[in-house]
């Protein structure tokens, strides 16, 4: 290990790191605008230099790897001079409109020119400009302040996988654009704005919106898809302004989806923020005593074999132990966490978590997807699983529809019963898991909510047995669920209980007439058309599906507005914090149930949040350990069976509009007509 | 002055067949067999004793670049690069090679590879050099079916290809790195460095750059000797040398000269002086346009080789000579370069992208007289941001020759300043 000064300090580092990294070990901030931890290096803005002795020349200290007794200096009066020099040359063409900028207050360049600039300028001549460039709906480009850090390009290139971002013309000519002028096909273009420096990429929807001195940042767990980001929820009074990732090595490292980022305008549209009662087939506003006591009324009145619930893909784990308790305390055992029909076996917590984890999928060595489009379904994911295929040595191998991943993908076919051939050793495939150390299985939602789902759950088992997946040390055999809520409903139990009917029995009896009322908690993604005469409960935030239904709505909160719990797919129990609170005279989803259950007369044990996350810590002991990831042991899941020769299909067609968020934002909308025209026709209009 | 038996280049001017034949009767080929057969080691050797200092520009020693290839050729190949973007200003050598003693190059490039262990060369020639490529690759295959190169080139037991690959016109990919990212395919921006070429050069591999000129000379020092080649120039600065003799001299023209070779010398024994005599003389610029110009007084006495330019704050560049008499407006003349550069420039570092139009600005105004004379200092400043703070040394190449007019013509800046302001016309 080399061993260095630098500033008179002595730091001994693994080799290869370079004198910027070892800097910061030791606290030594040295700035910078190209240099950036999770991208290569480019060493092409030159604020970075440092003084290194016996170098004949001032070196840049992000790309100069560390050498044995190296003596470094980083803020000799060279060194000072330098940074001024360049800083000064970033400015002359730089626009200077930090007033009119939205970066201006957490701009890079803003911070450097305070400790390195001039306080005037000696720039005489004319600033130059770039043509007006159109990003598509979420970046807004203003190529005329930039920097040329090529930041942007190394990440699109890198971890997103998609080349479609470049360095056009050069000398002071030089531009930043996609070749061919589109937007860029991204579902991590987003952090684009976060990796830019400067003002060039900026957040469309959010343009001109606030400056970020008046926001008020809470960080907390990302809901809209199954990872369970880390985000921080930017807001100004009782509105979401925006959300950024925020840094979680174990999960998303520093991006996020653009579904995650972009459809927090969705929050603010749709909302439900007082209760309504239907009748005479319109929706009336209503009190929450007259709500509650309707509602009691209803769950009294009914059989409780002819009461069921549905909880949503966005319920919390407080509200759907409350609802579990709710309905125990009526004597119903339909329940059913699972909307999308998922024939996931809850009995066995391995056989329904992603064992592997995600930081996991850096150590396999093979994978095969099976029903799965990662890139749709979790794409900060999939930049983790391109990030390991860039290391190389990795193949990977699909069952399922093609798509394009950002990664080179052996796609093996369609059929789900590939699954028995490589288990049997039949298929060459199983040769190459067999001979990885720590080979993966990725199992998607487009393979469980078949018909066959259970028998391709446990299809897919046999083949994780067979091959090594599971071994000591390693558990490759991994679920990518689609729902935040999913694995914690399963966790809690939020399953059919004895007897009684799942998400299948439930909607089948609802269609005969079989069930007297059906709560709905937050659930929008099922055939609402199937549940037939019985009285409908929609607990949830947005006038989506459920509300259009129900003949009751109680306004709940939303994933930001509330201090609630989410299992993500690796089984890591995770809480939001509450950014601003629920619109109107909508209330925290597990003080409605409590609430509700005292209109039942039958209260609920608890009046606290506190009290509420003790039980659910009772019921599983996961709930407990928030931020730990909890693993589980290897058992028998799924249920043996032939499973049928049809095509696997994905979960996820519209990654933008995937819950009542994302399809109450015009921003995914936009995003939708964007990215996902291609499949509509198109007319001699369209250009 | 060098004998004519001492001349390296013998068909420099081109009176003679430049094909496989005629190239044998001057020598080429002969032996190589017998070179190869001494062994890397004694390759490498004999080079770092000739001094041989790179012949692109920087002068950096041929033979101790070689030496820094791995001993052992690993699971990566090895390449030699052969750099023939012949781009600077005022440099006319390889061509001239290429055109006319193609087979000194290809067989150069053999020995060179076979002392850096490789068994490819790539020649990455200038685009227009339209001709010049053709008549290379036609030398190439002429060698190829002579059995001089290909496999178990001129019996060697070494196989040996060359390919020929043909630049866009662009002056950054004259740098090794560049030109590196270019051949592969890329965008032509310099490299960072470390790692350097020997280590990750072409696609990852250890990779031996070197201008068309350093390997061209290689097979003469082979078969006459590192004595009789560090027989000429002074010490450190060994050896003959292509000059390139252009502007205002009776006969512009390329020669082979001794390294160390006085300037006035130069000029006046091969280009017929100066026009209008010595006394008409204004300044020279002595390496190519990357270099700051010298005065008349200094032209007086001044060496051509490497240490002696460097001690006048100049350099020997690519050893192109461009004389300037009383009737050139050396400002227009400067500002041209610059304008150059600002044009050249990759736009990969902040300094050189920013820099080199700020530069050429302020140059076009000074030309005109359209500036203060606070200007001219801050001109130097700025030069002084650029200068040595970027990946490549093109940001030096375009502060060099602003230095230069700012420390020998500062009173012909003034004068334009002072003659604007005063009504009067600048230039």
């Amino acid at each position: 290990m080399p061993k260095l000064t630098i500033d008179g300090r002595e730091i001994e580092v693994a080799p290869g790191t370079t004198i910027i990294q070892a800097a910061e070990v030791l606290g030594i901030e040295i700035p910078r605008f190209c240099y950036h931890e999770r991208l290569t290096i480019a060493g092409n803005c030159r604020m970075c230099l440092v003084e290194v002795e016996k170098a004949p020349k001032l070196v840049a200290s992000c790309s100069m790897p560390v050498g044995e007794g190296m003596v470094v200096k980083t803020a000799t009066p060279n060194v000072l001079k330098a940074r001024r020099g360049v800083m000064e040359l970033m400015l002359i063409n730089h626009p200077l409109d930090c007033p009119i900028c939205d970066q201006g207050g957490e701009c890079d360049l803003q911070d450097q020119a305070v400790a390195f600039g001039r306080d005037r300028g000696r720039f005489a001549e004319a600033k130059h400009a770039v043509r007006q460039k159109d990003f598509g709906p979420l970046i807004k480009a203003e190529m005329t302040r930039c920097i040329h850090c090529t930041r942007c390009i190394r990440f699109s290139t890198e971890v997103a996988g998609v080349p479609q971002l470049g360095g056009i013309g050069r000398g002071e000519h030089m531009e930043i654009d996609t070749y061919v002028t589109k937007a860029l096909e991204s579902e991590l273009s987003g952090n684009l704005i976060d990796l830019c420096p400067v003002g060039a990429l900026t957040n469309k929807p959010y343009a001109f919106k606030a400056r970020p001195w008046e926001l008020k940042k809470t960080e907390s767990i990302d809901a809209l898809d199954a990872l369970g980001s880390h985000i921080r929820i930017d807001a100004r009074g009782a509105e979401v302004m925006r959300i950024l990732p925020s840094n979680c090595d174990d999960l998303n490292e520093e991006w996020l989806g653009d579904k995650s980022r972009f459809s927090c305008d969705g929050l603010a549209r749709q909302r439900l923020d007082q209760p309504y009662i239907r009748e005479n087939g319109k929706l009336r506003p209503a009190s929450w005593d007259e709500a509650l006591a309707l509602a009691a009324s209803k769950l009294k009145g009914a059989r409780p074999d002819q009461v069921a619930a549905i909880a949503g893909d966005l319920a919390c784990a407080e509200s759907m132990a409350a609802l579990k308790d709710l309905l125990d305390g009526l004597g119903s055992p339909h329940r059913d966490c699972r909307q999308d029909g998922a024939r996931l076996d809850p009995a066995v917590r391995a056989g329904y978590l992603f064992n592997a984890t995600i930081a996991g999928i850096e150590q396999a060595d093979a994978l095969l997807l099976v029903g799965t489009n990662p890139r749709k379904e979790a794409p900060v994911l999939n930049a983790r699983i391109r990030k390991r295929w860039l290391k190389g040595k990795f193949p990977v191998a699909a069952i399922g529809p093609k798509a394009d991943l950002t990664y080179r993908v052996d796609h093996l076919g369609t059929s789900a019963a590939l699954l028995d051939a490589i288990a049997k050793g039949t298929h060459p495939f199983a040769a190459t898991l067999k001979a990885a150390q720590k080979p993966m299985l990725i199992l998607g939602m487009g393979a469980l909510r078949r018909q066959d789902g259970a028998q391709i759950q446990a299809a897919a088992r046999g083949l994780a047995e067979a091959c090594g997946l599971v071994k000591e040390g390693w558990n490759g055999f991994s679920v990518l669920h689609t729902a935040a809520a999913r694995v914690g409903g399963l966790d809690l139990g939020f399953v059919p209980g004895a007897g009684g009917k799942d998400i299948h029995g439930i909607l089948d009896g609802a269609t005969k007439g079989e069930m007297a009322v059906v709560y709905l908690l937050g659930a929008d993604e099922i055939d609402m058309s199937r549940l037939g005469k019985a009285f409908v409960i929609y607990q949830g935030h947005h006038g989506d599906a459920g509300a259009h239904r129900a003949d009751l709505i109680l306004p709940g909160a939303a994933y930001t507005e509330k201090n609630a719990t989410y299992v993500n797919t690796e089984g890591r129990a995770q809480r939001t914090t509450l950014a601003v609170f629920p619109p109107g005279q909508a209330r925290e989803d597990w003080k409605i149930l409590r609430a509700l259950s005292d209109a039942l007369g039958k209260p609920l044990p608890y009046d606290s949040l506190s009290q509420v996350r003790a039980r659910l810590a009772a019921i599983n002991p996961v709930f407990g350990q928030p931020g730990k990831r909890v693993g589980a042991a290897w058992g028998a899941f799924g249920s043996p069976g032939a499973v049928a020769d049809a095509a696997l299909a994905t979960a996820i067609d519209n990654y933008y509009m995937t819950d009542p968020i994302g399809r109450a934002s015009p921003t995914m909308a936009v995003s939708v007509e964007t990215f996902l025209a291609g499949a509509k026709p198109r007319t001699g209009t369209h250009g | 002055m060098l004998a004519d038996k001492d001349r390296i280049f013998t068909n420099l001017y081109g009176q003679h067949d430049w094909r496989l034949a005629g190239a044998k009767t001057r020598g080429d080929w002969d032996g190589t067999k017998d070179i190869l057969a001494k062994g890397r080691d004694a390759i490498i050797n004999e080079m770092k004793a000739s001094g041989l200092r790179g012949r692109g520009g920087a002068g950096f020693s041929t033979g101790v670049k070689w030496s820094f290839m791995p001993k052992e050729v690993g699971a990566r190949p090895h390449f030699l690069v052969v750099n023939a973007d012949e781009g600077e200003p005022g440099t006319c050598k390889d061509r001239e090679i290429i055109r006319h003693d193609p087979h000194k190059l290809i067989e150069g490039c053999l020995i060179a590879g076979f002392a850096v262990g490789a068994h490819a060369a790539y020649i990455y020639i200038r685009g227009e050099f339209f001709r010049e490529a053709e008549r290379l690759q036609t030398a190439i295959d002429e060698a190829r079916a002579a059995g001089l190169l290909g496999a178990n080139a001129c019996g060697s037991g070494w196989d040996f290809e060359v390919y020929v690959h043909r630049g866009m016109g662009a002056y950054v990919c004259g740098e090794e790195s560049a030109l590196i990212e270019s051949l592969e395919g890329k965008k032509g921006q310099p490299r960072l460095k470390p790692p350097f070429p020997a280590g990750v050069g072409l696609y990852g591999c250890p990779t031996t750059v070197n201008n068309v000129e350093s390997i061209a000379v290689g097979p003469t020092i082979m078969r006459r000797g590192a004595t009789w080649f560090s027989s000429f120039g002074r010490q450190n600065n060994s050896g003959t040398k292509l000059f390139c003799i252009s502007g205002h001299v009776n006969k512009p023209c390329n020669v082979e000269e001794s390294m160390s070779i006085p300037l006035k010398e130069l000029i006046e024994k091969h280009a017929g002086g100066v026009r209008g005599g010595w006394d008409n003389l204004l300044a020279v610029i002595p390496g190519g346009s990357s270099v700051p110009m010298i005065t008349k007084e200094i032209c007086e006495n001044v060496l051509m080789d490497f240490d002696a330019l460097r001690e006048v704050r100049s350099g020997l560049g690519t050893a192109a000579v461009i004389v300037m008499d009383k009737s050139t407006d050396v400002v227009r003349a400067i500002t041209r370069l610059s304008k150059f550069y600002k044009h050249e420039s990759c736009g990969q570092c902040t300094p050189c992208r920013e820099g080199t139009g700020w530069m050429w600005r302020m140059m076009e105004r000074l030309a005109e007289g359209n500036a203060t004379i606070d200007e001219i200092a801050l001109l130097e400043e700025v030069t002084k941001q650029v200068e040595g703070n970027t990946i490549c040394a093109l940001a030096d190449a375009a502060a060099w020759p602003i230095q230069g007019l700012i420390r020998h013509f500062r009173p012909e800046l003034e004068r334009r300043v002072i003659a604007r302001q005063s009504g009067g016309r600048a230039a």
